[in-house]
């Protein structure tokens, strides 16, 4: 069995008197989509944080292909593979779809024509192409996501993190961007997603990790996490215990 | 020893006014998150009110302070309703500039309308001096300083206390909340900027009963305000009163102990020392 | 924004020929001196334009870099009989030295902070000149002048060479500045005007790419303060050093389009000669009411159309032409 992609050994981030993260482990395997769930406030976007080089761990590590990757800034984290999206999409407003996108590929490739391939190539994938000249800031939001992730994917990734990408998105919205996200597994992607839409969670992840209070309480496929009464109980308390 | 007295009290008696000056300017700041760059010319505007007051009708500057907080109520309600309201959904750069075109504008308003020359009140009602120990304290300094403390604890007082005030600091502290509660933001940007206006324009009458009054006179006072604020946290008024007399008293002292030509850019080193290493300030959260 | 390749190329070609011919035409020198004005201020936009429009770094204190970049080939010639053009160099790189310095405690300072930090430095670079007896304090540093040739960066009386190198340096700081817009470096300036935390999740470094656009525009700016020292003779902190120099780059700059090539050009073009008449016609005697019109319009553009002339001309462009579909647009692009 060959070494896992993410390793994240008792991650504790504290601040000032709030325990965020309190010694959580686990691991990603190349080519897994992964899903981490928990009620509000459990520590999923501190975790995310602590992984991508927003927040350097309090205690614990994080390696990324062997290498410890805990405590690097975001853009060196970026440039050794892993990318990220943010929970409030974050895309450059005045620049077209297509003129976003090329920022992210100009990081592995620095001349114009071929950050500009790429970036078309991308908004293909993504179903982009036909508002490639759009200003970022006339998009939807379910297209202003896809974007994010074709920005994302456009810096060459191995792990692609999304952070609740799939929040306030329609019925339709979420079956495109689940599909994308299937493909981008094929192009050889592994995914940590953070989600509350628990049928995405439950269609497209092959293990699902589930904090709670600062603490990961369950580990293990859809279908064993969501019967386990610990997690049943996280969320929705005692009293509802099936 | 009597000369570093003297620098002492000198310092707190203009750190008292420059907090009033920046209490003004830190809520206009902090409700908006708009830098009011015309703020020391509308200092300089109820100046030249206290002195037009005194030298055309023998007004004394004491009772042009209500004449000035009400006259300059109405014209920051004005510059916010047709100029700053206008700007805020706009990008930054535009922001920035509306206040200095209205701040370039006034100044030489004032030029044009009273010419470029220093004036001065002769003979104010509060005149002298009085004797601290062996520091002479000029009565008209001390009079506006402990003006400028009055009117800083009624504001504290105003904020804490009535309900427009309490719907101010909530919009300060959170603005997509204070909307969610049924503020009507746009209101209280409006009366901040009226009474953010009126704190200097008060600030103003104070400062004419003893202070050179010309048309370019706001730049300075304006600038320092500046450091004041981030000093004191931006949108923090106890944190603009407190850092207002830290200020003054900087601006003294470091001026008796290195260089009294340097002691603005002391000041200015002061504001570039706050936002790299606290940007919260002293008293900001 | 016009239909065809061709047709731009036409039309910059045209406009670059009459400017070049204008001095030849035109020999009074007044013309000449406000155009000199115009490139001047034109290539102070586009270099804070660079790290203001681009980058997002609105400074309101380039008067600094003018300065240094004035006071220091000014200083070393005087002292030092250091050639001028030697001297420029020395003040770029002197500015973006400090620029440097002072930019990257400032790394993390955005909109309004950023630009209060600017004036802060300003000032203090300002009242400094001011004392500092070595460069002629407020008196100022007067440059001795030398018989009239390229070598010494002296011309006399003459304003006809003067023109002629201001322009090349606006025409080749626009160069870059094109260059730049269609380049990595120009695409990570946007990104981090945007969000320093999406330009990190794209690999960038914040704090480098804002050192780079800073240095750079310091630099550019100092060139500038060179140039204006060889054409006037004379520096003192109250003429070079003030606030309404760095304010008047920053409206040249808003006027005709932020973040524009040639948005700097547009607003200085319109608004320079505007300022220099009404001066001459109404501000003679000292009545202000040149400034105050200078003023009310400031407050008007920010208000009605803040993107300047060249948000304008896009937007109506914008306007007319329909979206172009498919895969085409992609290698139009890559054509441009």
């Amino acid at each position: 069995m060959s070494a896992p992609l993410l390793e994240v050994r008792r991650v504790t981030k504290r601040f000032a008197g709030i325990v965020a993260n309190e010694d959580v482990s686990f691991s990603v395997a190349e080519g897994e989509i992964v899903s981490i769930i928990g009620p509000n406030g459990a520590g999923k976007s501190t975790l995310f944080g602590c992984v991508t080089g927003f927040h350097r761990p309090s205690a614990g590590q994080v390696f990324f292909r062997g290498q410890e990757i805990s405590g690097l800034k975001a853009d060196r984290i970026c440039r050794l593979g892993i990318a990220r999206t943010f929970q409030i999409v974050q895309v450059i407003a005045d620049m077209t779809v297509l003129e976003n996108v090329t920022t992210g590929a100009f990081l592995r490739h620095p001349r114009r024509r071929a950050a500009m391939g790429l970036a078309a190539e991308l908004l293909a994938v993504t179903g982009l192409t036909d508002k490639q000249a759009l200003l970022a800031a006339a998009l939807t939001i379910a297209d202003k996501k896809r974007l994010e992730v074709a920005m994302a994917l456009a810096t060459e990734p191995r792990l692609l993190m999304l952070d609740e990408s799939m929040a306030g998105l329609t019925p339709v919205e979420l079956k495109q961007i689940m599909a994308l996200l299937r493909e981008v597994r094929k192009r050889g992607v592994t995914l940590v997603v953070v989600e509350h839409v628990m049928e995405a969670v439950m269609q497209l992840s092959d293990r699902v990790i589930v904090l709670n209070s600062g603490r990961k309480i369950v580990e293990g496929t859809p279908r064993e996490v969501v019967a386990d009464p610990r997690v049943i109980q996280a969320y929705l308390g005692d009293r509802y215990r099936a | 020893m009597s000369q570093l007295a003297q620098q002492l009290v000198n310092g707190l008696l203009i750190g008292c006014v420059y907090s009033l000056i920046a209490m003004g300017l830190t809520l206009i700041w902090g409700v908006m998150n708009i830098v009011n760059f015309a703020h020391g010319d509308f200092l300089m505007l109820s100046m030249f009110v206290s002195f037009w007051l005194y030298t055309l009708w023998g007004i004394d500057p004491v009772f042009s302070i209500p004449v000035n907080a009400v006259l300059l109520f109405a014209l920051g309600v004005l510059v916010y309703r047709y100029a700053v309201s206008r700007v805020m959904r706009g990008p930054v750069l535009a922001q920035l500039v509306v206040t200095f075109g209205v701040s370039i504008f006034l100044a030489n308003a004032a030029v044009m309308l009273w010419t470029p020359d220093f004036r001065l009140i002769e003979k104010p009602m509060l005149a002298g001096t009085w004797l601290l120990g062996d520091v002479p304290v000029s009565i008209p300094k001390l009079v506006a300083s402990l003006g400028s403390v009055v009117i800083a604890l009624g504001l504290i007082g105003f904020l804490r206390r009535t309900r427009t005030g309490k719907a101010i600091l909530a919009t300060e502290m959170n603005r997509d909340s204070a909307l969610l509660m049924g503020i009507n933001t746009d209101r209280v940007n409006a009366i901040s900027f009226g009474i953010g206006s009126s704190l200097v324009g008060i600030a103003g009458s104070f400062l004419a009963m003893y202070y050179y009054i010309y048309p370019q006179v706001g730049g300075l006072f304006g600038t320092i305000s500046f450091a004041i604020v981030a000093l004191g946290g931006f949108g923090s008024v106890q944190g603009a009163f407190v850092a207002g007399i830290l200020v003054g008293l900087v601006q003294t002292m470091g001026g008796y102990f290195f260089d009294p030509a340097y002691k603005y850019a002391i000041v200015f080193f002061l504001y570039l020392l706050t936002v790299w290493v606290r940007p919260q300030g002293l008293l900001g959260w | 924004m016009l239909s065809s390749r061709a047709s731009r190329i036409a039309v910059a070609a045209a406009v670059l020929a009459a400017l070049v011919a204008f001095p030849l035409v035109f020999t009074h020198p007044f013309p000449i001196h406000v155009l000199i004005i115009v490139f001047l201020y034109a290539l102070m936009g586009v270099a804070w334009n660079v790290m203001g429009g681009y980058a997002g770094m609105l400074s309101f204190g380039q008067a600094a870099f003018f300065g240094i970049g004035g006071y220091t080939s000014s200083f070393l010639f005087v002292t030092y009989r250091l050639n001028p053009w030697a001297g420029m160099v020395v003040g770029g790189v002197l500015a973006a030295l400090t620029a440097a310095a002072i930019g990257y405690p400032c790394s993390h300072l955005r909109g309004h902070y950023f630009a209060i930090a600017s004036i802060a430095f300003a000032e203090i670079v300002r009242i400094h000149f001011n004392n500092w007896k070595l460069i002629g304090a407020a008196e100022g540093l007067t440059i001795p002048t030398q018989p009239a040739s390229l070598a010494v960066f002296q011309f006399g009386s003459s304003k006809a060479p003067y023109y002629y190198i201001v322009l090349a340096f606006l025409l080749l700081a626009l160069a870059l500045c094109w260059w730049m817009s269609r380049a990595r470096m120009g695409y990570y300036f946007r990104a981090i005007k945007e969000s320093h935390d999406l330009a990190m999740v794209l690999g960038v470094s914040f704090v480098r790419y804002r050192l780079l656009a800073i240095m750079l525009s310091a630099f550019i700016t100092a060139v500038a303060g060179t140039f204006y020292a060889q054409y006037v003779l004379y520096l003192d902190p109250e003429s070079v050093l003030i606030l309404p120099i760095s304010v008047q780059v920053v409206l040249v700059t808003m006027l005709g389009g932020a973040g524009s090539v040639m948005g700097p050009v547009i607003g200085a073009a319109i608004l320079i000669p505007l300022s220099e008449i009404t001066r001459v016609k109404l501000g003679h005697r000292g009545t202000g009411i040149d400034l105050m019109i200078y003023g009310a319009l400031i407050t008007l553009i920010s208000i009605y159309q803040p993107r300047g002339v060249w948000g304008l001309l896009s937007g109506l462009a914008r306007r007319r032409a329909p979206t172009p579909a498919g895969p085409a647009l992609a290698t139009q692009e890559l054509r441009r």
